[in-house]
């Protein structure tokens, strides 16, 4: 325990640092974005951690959450559900009708015809789906393509976004994990790996949905605008009252603050969940299939039903981190979703913090997000150091400094490497 | 009814692409299954291999086009790739003797060599990009076409000309000549025996004397050859950039268990299958159909049954399909 104390102090030490030497704008962007880490990395930490399912899909779960903020909270476009609403909801019942009568059809008819009815049904059911969805997606997106072009959202409070991409990433998991769970462990990876680079296919493409790589911006706020704030009376009295010489720094930071709250009440939440499960029946018995998976299934333990039930659960965590992501960013880009970024970088968190243990997942989600931050300033000093001998003006120089930013990557990389080899569990290892 | 401009047209747009796709697939396919045959594991850092040799192969071609040394009218690459590959085999042999020899030696569960090696591919990932930088790089020089759409028309005097792009030439016969050796090196040579009884039945394979080390040195050397050239090919045919080999991962990985886990044979064939499919789920047949067709009559959309940004998904289904009715591959490899 006193383990733990040190290094969380340490953690906060460090960005107390870059409060006091950098900025204190800064140190809170790093704070929040540590918490949404933190947040992934204690959903990646329930299959990996406790269940030992390794899940190389993270970035598609948590597009999806980024999805669903956009989905829950921007307005609806009128003119656009007028164009092509009725014809995506007739293209969504023609899908529902499709499985339907897949599902009715294999238990009515002989299983040699099985393969083939369930094929003819596939191909019925395509033709009669892009009848109505093709034109009526070409019908929305012609709707004022350069503000809309999409359907647009629910209108709801954006924060509501946070337990419905929780969901959705939940459904998402559902789905794979059927498919995946029952075989043996790299071939979850590969399909996890694939089904997340087709969800951010779905979102970057399907611009009917999403707006796709035209970006929806100006996502609604749960927290109140520097601008309001800056023009407001009560605020400009606290800035006084603070000292403060620019009150627009002093309006961001509060910005940043008040998302530090929510964000910490989610973490909350969730590691008490995460402990709660951990410490039940429940998790000793996930421990345990983790640890022998063939004794725990010999003591009557439904191996493939617990797996998909933690996979589920892993994945919604990492909706739920997505969907605050997207409302911290405010926007939804789908081409910033990259795998090294998103999942692999979620997975060094967890195996440097400690698998299966949340505190040290949480931990490891602060001091990764830290050093990735920070690394694209120490890189840049190392670069400029190294390069010190060399003309201003050389080439290779120039070259090596523009290629500073990527020295993130390397040090991710040695880190996950010299964690695995001489300390594989963790800096807070598992009780 | 035409047939022959049909088939050329088909020829034109989906055999010839997916067939040199196809085999740039399968020399990937094949380094992922040695691996996989020999260590166990799936290895992730491999898209990065393949993006290192071919970014060595650049760099050299690049000092080799300064010098003013060429073998036109074939791309200078070719007289590179020896370099990248060695390059590529130092790289190799290097992760191995650092990072994946400990794991060996303890026999470590195969998940953990996978998240070892995406440690290797995170400080690969880097390297490459800090060397070369994250963009577009254009290396590729000598003649463009063995034969243009507009010389094939005029030689047969059909509608449809057939473009072969000399890079597409150079990708098969380059991965015809490899496999052969390849497949000659497994069947005939001791070395080559020893991996395969390796690979078959380790305790049995350690029990008659042969020496882990050096066979999974000779797979590493193997594999980096593989990745190089099939690395190399695929930035000579499209583009050399440094973030499309991770996404091309998912092809090579869903080729090599389409194809029987372990299996070289296999890797080949689940590159044929994955190319092949990509490209033809995602062409829009509407113009073959239309000369296949008795009248006059012409299909009224564009008869694509996926767009092409979805040429991942393909590979997917086709991965999920494979997994849920024959786990095993087609020719049955090992179940991981």
């Amino acid at each position: 325990m006193n383990r733990t104390v040190a290094l969380y102090v340490l953690m906060a030490l460090l960005l107390v640092g870059v409060g006091f030497y950098q900025s204190w704008n800064v140190a809170f962007g790093i704070f929040n974005l540590c918490l949404i880490s933190a947040i992934m990395a204690l959903g990646v930490n329930m299959q990996w951690g406790y269940a030992g399912l390794f899940n190389v899909g993270i970035m598609g779960f948590t597009a999806l959450g980024g999805l669903t903020a956009v989905l829950v909270s921007m307005p609806p476009v009128g003119a656009a559900w007028a164009a092509g609403g009725s014809d995506i909801a007739l293209s969504a019942l023609s899908i529902a009708g499709t499985v339907a009568a897949i599902l009715v059809a294999r238990r009515l008819v002989l299983p040699v015809l099985r393969l083939p009815v369930t094929l003819a049904l596939i191909v019925i059911g395509y033709f009669v789906i892009s009848a109505f969805f093709v034109p009526a997606t070409e019908r929305i997106e012609a709707v004022d393509p350069a503000q809309t072009g999409y359907l647009g959202g629910l209108g709801l409070p954006i924060v509501l976004s946070w337990p419905l991409g929780g969901l959705v990433a939940a459904g998402a998991a559902w789905f794979i994990g059927k498919v995946a769970l029952g075989l043996r462990a790299d071939y979850l990876a590969i399909a996890t790996l694939g089904i997340s680079e087709i969800i951010i296919a779905v979102i970057k493409y399907e611009e009917w949905l999403s707006r796709g790589v035209k970006n929806v911006t100006g996502l609604p706020r749960p927290v109140p605008y520097e601008v309001a704030l800056v023009e407001s009376e009560w605020f400009v009295g606290l800035a006084d009252w603070l000292g403060a010489p620019d009150v627009a720094d002093i309006a961001s930071l509060f910005v940043k603050l008040c998302y530090a709250v929510l964000f910490l009440a989610v973490l909350a939440v969730v590691m008490w969940f995460a402990e709660r499960a951990l410490r039940s029946p429940w998790g000793r018995m996930m421990r345990a299939i983790r640890d022998n998976r063939d004794a725990a299934e010999a003591m009557g333990k439904d191996v493939t039903g617990r797996h998909l039930q933690v996979f589920i659960l892993g994945c919604a965590t990492c909706g739920i981190a997505g969907a605050m992501l997207t409302t911290l960013d405010g926007q939804l880009t789908p081409t910033s979703y990259i795998p090294l970024r998103f999942t692999f970088l979620v997975w060094v968190m967890v195996i440097l913090g400690g698998s299966g243990n949340n505190w040290g997942a949480v931990l490891g989600g602060f001091v990764i997000w830290f050093l990735w931050v920070e690394a694209e300033p120490l890189g840049n000093w190392f670069m400029r150091t190294v390069t010190l001998p060399l003309a201003e003006d050389s080439s290779l120089a120039q070259h090596l400094v523009a290629g500073a930013a990527y020295t993130r990557y390397l040090l991710m990389g040695a880190i996950l490497l010299l964690v695995m080899r001489f300390a594989p569990r963790g800096l807070i290892p598992e009780r | 009814m035409d047939i022959v401009n049909a088939l050329a047209l088909f020829a034109n747009f989906v055999a010839v692409p997916a067939t040199a796709y196809g085999a740039q697939l399968a020399l990937g396919a094949l380094g992922v299954t040695l691996i996989f045959g020999i260590l166990r594991f799936a290895n992730f850092s491999h898209g990065e291999l393949m993006s290192f040799g071919a970014m060595a192969t650049i760099l050299v071609t690049w000092t080799l086009q300064d010098l003013g040394i060429g073998i036109a009218p074939f791309p200078t690459a070719l007289l590179a790739l020896p370099v990248g590959i060695l390059a590529s085999i130092a790289v190799s042999l290097a992760t191995n003797r650092m990072v994946f020899r400990f794991y060996q030696r303890r026999r470590a569960n195969p998940i953990v060599f996978a998240i070892v090696s995406v440690g290797v591919m995170f400080v690969m990932a880097g390297l490459i990009r800090i060397i070369i930088g994250p963009d577009d790089q254009s290396f590729a020089d000598g003649e463009r076409f063995l034969i243009t759409a507009f010389e094939f028309q005029k030689a047969t005097g059909l509608k449809e000309g057939i473009a072969i792009k000399q890079t597409q030439v150079i990708t098969v016969v380059v991965a015809l000549v490899v496999v052969a050796a390849l497949f000659w090196f497994l069947r005939k040579t001791r070395a080559g025996k020893a991996m395969r009884a390796f690979s078959d039945e380790e305790d049995l394979a350690l029990l008659s004397g042969v020496n882990p080390d050096r066979v999974v040195q000779i797979a590493w050397i193997i594999t980096a050859t593989l990745a190089c050239i099939a690395g190399t090919l695929y930035g000579l045919d499209k583009t050399y950039k440094p973030f499309i080999f991770l996404q091309i991962l998912l092809p090579i990985f869903a080729a090599t268990i389409v194809g029987g886990i372990g299996q070289p044979v296999g890797a080949i064939l689940g590159g044929f299958v994955i190319a092949y499919s990509e490209v033809m789920v995602t062409y829009a047949f509407k113009k073959v159909i239309t000369y296949l067709s008795p009248t006059d009559w012409a299909p009224e959309g564009l008869v694509q049954l996926l767009s092409t940004d979805y040429k991942f998904a393909v590979s997917f289904i086709i991965l999920v399909a494979v997994l849920l009715i024959r786990p095993t591959g087609i020719i049955r490899g090992k179940v991981i």
